[in-house]
């Protein structure tokens, strides 16, 4: 049963259309991920969803568990049960990680907050405490965002790029994350260009300029990463120049 | 005399400070209730002789050569009635080596037409250290004039940092006026927190003169001004000296019909030196509130986080 429908979505910024009507159906407890190239609509996709400042003057629906959210703020469509990790997250001056992981917590309870930086290999000591600015290096912040999610309790979870800036002992960590919220029942939507990423899901979406061009199983979307591009006739086509140093 | 001891009870415990000072017989203090003396205890190694004259109370402070005060010093100048003035005026000698932390507690609850003045010469000298952490706690009338005003001059190698912090009750109206002479190797850090709101006023001018050899000097104003509130922030930072180094940074946060203006300058007359400045002014950043609202929060309630931080 879809969670999420995207209905004839267009959206339009500065007399450019970035999404042309999108029609995708995101499922109950499943992993999805929207794939394709920089530039295709990805993350704009997610701000549209998340209804980011913005992304909200669309065309079409967007409907959540059967209700059009098209005029929800932010916060609202928070309060419903969707969230958003961003591709390069926010810092703040002055406020600690534990000042965050509690305004993202709806319990407040400080035993699920170490939990989750636990889980992402941040001993709770060490970082709790530390002031969530430009002091944190991009895969910790990155890496804090997804505690975030992970005590945000949320239904639907969008991640942008989760695995940028993340080094490789720590994207498994990432990706047992992943697996935990498919587990509790959150429908995960992946936002990415990765492989590796893409692995995670259990179905993808292929976008290309500003349009949904496949979908299906995710084995059915890799064969994009193997082949560079699936033949098209959108504009991402791949040149035909391949490196010739060391041949 | 009953009267003036639950006076001053009431004026320490509107600090925060009364069972601090209480509990603790080795902590000196000194607590001025409008214009008169009502608590002083010292500790060896400082001497302080206040005056009560015709024109404000007249303090002098002094930290011996060598002292290193362990505990820091409370002062707790304040009002419990709701108009009058207050006026201070302070001539504070740390002398060579020496070192002390002060917490100095400005405490109007209940103002409603208030001037509270404060004049102060600092002498830091040679190698001494000299903090002082001014926390403002007013009334929620607004009625209240502060005025700040000192005049600090920096030996070689002496370190002097202040913070000064409003973020209780109104701010009515303040004008602060902090000058610094730095000398060679010496440091200087001026922090000033305040938070305004309604038709709040708030007037800074924090200058340093880093005049010696190898002297650092880091201003930085954190404002928040919300509805009608107004904050002028004068940072002046000037080095004539080699490897004078300097930083001047100003954030302030306006919401509503609130207004901002910040006016860093740095004059360099040295080829050796360095200063750098750096200024934010306007809304909250729109993706760390946008990030909090999609964890849920209002955007009312996303601002007041990110105030919090950005004061704190």
């Amino acid at each position: 049963m879809e969670v999420l429908q995207l209905k004839n979505v267009t959206l339009t910024l500065n007399d450019s259309t970035i999404l042309h009507n999108i029609n995708i159906d995101f499922w109950d407890g499943c992993v999805h991920a929207v794939s394709g190239p920089n530039g295709a609509g990805k993350s704009t996709l997610a701000s549209t969803i998340m209804g980011l400042e913005g992304y909200r003057e669309i065309q079409g629906s967007i409907i959540y568990e059967g209700k059009n959210i098209n005029n929800l703020s932010v916060d609202e469509r928070a309060r419903l049960g969707i969230t958003m990790a961003w591709q390069d997250p926010a810092r703040y001056e002055g406020l600690t990680i534990r000042d965050f992981l509690l305004a993202s917590s709806k319990t407040k309870d400080e035993d699920i907050i170490r939990n989750a930086l636990s889980s992402l290999s941040m001993n709770p000591r060490l970082y709790l405490d530390r002031a969530l600015d430009k002091t944190l290096s991009g895969g910790e912040r990155k890496k804090i965002e997804l505690a975030s999610i992970l005590i945000n309790e949320a239904r639907l979870v969008l991640l942008d790029e989760p695995d940028s800036g993340i080094d490789v002992e720590s994207l498994e960590r990432i990706f047992e994350s992943i697996r935990l919220l498919k587990k509790r029942g959150t429908t995960v939507i992946l936002i990415t260009h990765s492989l590796a990423v893409l692995q995670q899901a259990d179905h993808a979406f292929l976008m290309c300029s500003g349009e949904i061009i496949d979908k299906g199983k995710k084995e059915k979307i890799i064969k994009y990463f193997e082949n560079k591009c699936i033949p098209c006739q959108h504009k991402n086509i791949p040149d035909e120049w391949e490196p010739t140093i060391g041949k | 005399m009953e009267n003036e001891t639950n006076l001053i009870k009431e004026l320490l415990e509107a600090s925060g400070i009364h069972s601090r000072i209480h509990k603790d017989p080795d902590s000196a203090y000194l607590v001025i209730h409008h214009n008169k003396v009502v608590g002083l205890q010292g500790v060896p190694g400082i001497e302080v002789e206040p005056q009560e004259k015709a024109d404000g109370i007249h303090v002098r402070f002094l930290v011996r050569a060598g002292t290193h005060i362990v505990k820091p010093v409370y002062l707790c100048f304040g009002m419990m009635q709701n108009e009058g003035e207050q006026k201070i005026i302070m001539d504070v000698t740390i002398q060579k080596q020496s070192k002390v932390n002060i917490f100095a507690h400005c405490t109007f609850p209940n103002s409603v037409n208030i001037i509270h003045r404060m004049d102060a010469k600092i002498h830091v000298e040679k190698d001494a250290y000299y903090s002082y952490f001014e926390r403002h706690i007013h009334g929620e009338e607004g009625g209240i004039y502060v005025y700040p005003k000192a005049k600090v001059t920096l030996e070689q190698g002496a370190h002097f940092k202040t913070e000064f912090e409003l973020l209780k009750g109104r701010v009515g109206l303040i004008d602060i006026d902090y000058e610094c002479t730095c000398h060679a190797f010496s440091v200087l850090e001026m922090i000033a927190r305040i938070s305004g709101r309604a038709d709040d006023v708030i007037k800074i001018q924090e200058t340093g003169h880093l005049i010696g050899k190898s002297a650092r000097g880091v201003l930085t104003t954190k404002i928040a001004v919300r509805d009608r509130a107004k904050a002028e922030v004068y940072n002046i930072l000037t080095a004539s000296a080699p490897y004078a180094r300097g930083h001047v940074d100003c954030k302030e946060i306006v919401q509503g019909q609130a207004r901002a203006k910040a006016v860093p300058v740095i004059e360099v007359s040295d080829s050796k030196a360095h200063i750098t400045h750096e200024a934010a002014l306007g809304s909250v950043d729109s993706k760390q509130l946008q990030t909090l609202m999609s964890r849920g929060l209002s955007e009312d309630e996303g601002v007041e986080l990110i105030i919090k931080g950005l004061l704190s």
